[in-house]
């Protein structure tokens, strides 16, 4: 009987996955950092809005671990991630909205010379509430906003059920590549353009707005509260990762990898594939909705034009410039995309004067980034995450030109050789 | 012998095409049987049938001691149910080693749920390597295997066939491109797995054919022509007119 290394899928997570501990590592000294040059517990050097830009960034890499999942590892292009994201953020500003408007009603009423009824007070805080798109009357959809728990589980479970639903459909009815990319489009669509309307009960275009302040924390200045969701966000980021570790490591992370290579071959040996596919679209979705529950606060406002479409790409792009198909690259891609996009569109970057045309970074920087992601496409499948190869000299199949899977959203050649 | 599976008077026709016309077939428990026939004679539509990867228009497909229908089943209920396929292109998951690959096939629960919860016992791992020694890859469990030579990736696949312990096997070309060192390999394996299961080779090459020793059924726009050994197939006057002759 021959025995290699066989027991190499017995040992703990951290030693299979040393990047595991490296990122853990880098996430509590980034985090550690941020809290001293803060100003709310540390020197003062990271102004309370930068805080908030990291915190939020940090939110944004949870999501892209997500869609790293569901795109890098099984193969399913999904553009309607930031969907899932955005309805979590909803999910919690209702509350956070809510719950505000009610201290506000509550004191103004108090003046009046009987006590308010519950009636009132209700009546009150919708007609706060809606009054922007002309309502007074709470729709059904907020029946459940005055209670934290409640609307924490929809956080979860609205994102879970429609991409149950969703996938369900679309799995089972076997829609692949670029048509199921497509739809996800679609479904992200038709989402943004009925939160547009003002009878959706969510305030239409307007949104939701003052998440930033929590009720009844009128007296801690926001310098504290960001450094709190600052942490909020790293820890979920740093459970999230290694949930995700968890998830790709051993057999099904095994079974999903074939599935994005080979998807028949694989239902050949016995998976249900739509099976595999349902669980990590709607897994992915939670993660991303808890991702959104976190960067609302801290951006205070959402409005429906987070949900676009154009948003879910955003997130395909930070994943390809990150490095699709390995975790840390999902991470690396949406950090580093996101907070350069903040540096070119806050204005900070210096405008280029070419003498007869100025290149204002403003309008530039999307131009820029489409054309990053083209030569990172191009040149670089492997995104920045590919540089780590050149350290470890991860060793990738010779495939003579072959493709590595006939899922046009799976790894191709120029991936997988070098 | 007791039948394992039977199919009777399918037919299945695209855009109007009649890619198998009424055709019966039946495999014993522990039987071998080659498949041969010109190309388009319907071999690789009878087998998408019976994996489930095409639905006929008529007739029945029943499997087992049960009868059941295979019809009404999904691809993964089929495979699931004991039938394993072997492509006529070697397909396995090259981004993935060797052990890896047969690990994935090994016969264990499927849904999604357990093989969350799943990690491999040592009996496992003896698994792996015992049909890794099997299919002459036992210095190669660690490597991707996307790094295999063809042969070995053919062999890999049938490891993987092997290791999900089906009671019908189909092959589709098992010994095309492979060297005469290969083929003599190959045949051994196959045979050594007729010896516990059905095993249906669909191939184009006589001479491998003659070296399997078994039944021989031959196919001719998508029905049984003739069946029974190679010499009597072979001397047949309509094989001869369809397949030998041309």
């Amino acid at each position: 009987m021959v025995d290699l290394s066989l027991s190499a899928t017995r040992r703990p997570l951290v030693t299979r996955y040393p990047s595991l501990l490296i990122f853990l590592g880098v996430l509590a000294l980034f985090t550690v950092s941020v809290t001293i040059l803060s100003e709310g517990f540390g020197i003062g050097v990271i102004s309370t809005s930068f805080v908030k830009t990291l915190g939020k960034t940090l939110c944004l890499c949870l999501v892209a671990l997500a869609m790293d999942l569901v795109w890098g590892y099984c193969g399913i292009l999904s553009l309607g991630h930031m969907a899932f994201f955005g309805i979590g953020g909803y999910a919690i500003g209702m509350w956070l909205m809510y719950a505000r408007t009610e201290i506000i009603v509550r004191e103004s009423l108090a003046a009046a010379p009987l006590p308010p009824t519950p009636q009132e007070i209700s009546d009150g805080i919708a007609a706060q509430i809606f009054g922007v798109v002309g309502a007074s009357e709470f729709p059904p959809i907020w029946a459940v906003a005055h209670s934290l728990p409640l609307q924490l589980a929809a956080v979860v479970l609205v994102p879970g059920c429609i991409a149950l639903v969703f996938g369900w459909l679309a799995f089972r009815s076997r829609v692949t590549g670029v048509y199921l990319s497509i739809l996800t489009q679609a479904m992200t669509l038709a989402l943004a353009l009925y939160l547009f309307q003002n009878d959706s009960g969510l305030r239409g275009n307007n949104g939701l707005s003052g998440l930033q302040n929590l009720p009844h924390l009128d007296h801690v200045s926001q310098s504290t509260i960001s450094i709190v969701f600052f942490w909020a966000s790293a820890l979920a980021l740093g459970l999230g990762y290694v949930l995700c570790t968890w998830v790709i490591s051993g057999k099904f992370g095994s079974v999903i990898r074939a599935i994005r290579d080979d998807e028949a071959r694989v239902r050949f040996l016995g998976y249900s594939v739509e099976a595999y596919k349902l669980v990590i679209f709607t897994f992915t979705a939670v993660l991303a909705g808890i991702a959104g529950a976190l960067y609302y606060p801290q951006a205070g406002i959402i409005n429906p034009a987070e949900i676009a479409p154009i948003a879910s790409i955003y997130l395909a792009v930070w994943v390809a410039i990150g490095g699709r198909g390995r975790l840390y690259g999902a991470v690396i891609g949406a950090a580093f995309v996101s907070l350069l996009s903040t540096w070119f569109t806050g204005g900070q970057a210096p405008d280029i004067d070419l003498g007869f045309y100025t290149v204002n970074w403003v309008d530039w920087w999307t131009v820029l980034l489409g054309l990053s992601f083209v030569i990172v496409t191009l040149f670089a499948p492997r995104g920045i995450g590919g540089l780590f190869d050149l350290i470890s000299e991860r060793r990738s199949p010779e495939r003579h030109g072959a493709d590595l899977g006939p899922e046009p959203g799976a790894l191709q050649e120029r991936e997988a050789d070098r | 012998m007791s039948t394992l599976l039977e199919v009777s008077g399918v037919s299945v026709s695209f855009d109007g095409f009649k890619a198998i016309n009424n055709l019966t077939f039946q495999i014993a428990e522990a039987e071998m049987r080659a498949v041969i026939g010109p190309n388009g004679a319907g071999k690789t539509t009878f087998m998408d049938i019976v994996t489930g990867k095409t639905k006929p228009d008529s007739g029945r497909v029943l499997w087992g001691e049960k009868s059941v229908s295979l019809l009404t089943l999904s691809e993964s209920r089929i495979a699931q149910e004991g039938i394993g396929r072997k492509f006529q292109r070697p397909t396995v998951f090259e981004d993935q080693t060797v052990a890896d690959n047969l690990m994935l096939a090994l016969k264990k629960p499927r849904g999604p749920l357990s093989v969350l919860r799943f990690r491999p016992s040592r009996a496992d791992h003896d698994k792996v390597a015992q049909l890794a020694e099997q299919i002459g890859l036992e210095n190669a469990l660690q490597r991707k295997s996307g790094e295999l030579s063809h042969g070995q990736k053919q062999w890999l696949e049938i490891g993987m066939l092997l290791a999900q312990e089906p009671r019908l096997l189909l092959v589709d070309e098992p010994a095309a491109g492979m060297t005469p060192a290969e083929r003599e390999h190959t045949t051994e394996l196959l045979v050594e797995a007729a010896k516990t299961r059905a095993v249906v080779v669909v191939e184009h090459d006589m001479e491998f054919v003659r070296r399997l020793g078994c039944k021989v059924t031959v196919l001719h726009e998508g029905s049984v022509l003739a069946e029974g050994s190679l010499d009597h197939v072979t001397a047949d006057e309509k094989v001869i007119e369809v397949y030998l002759g041309r």
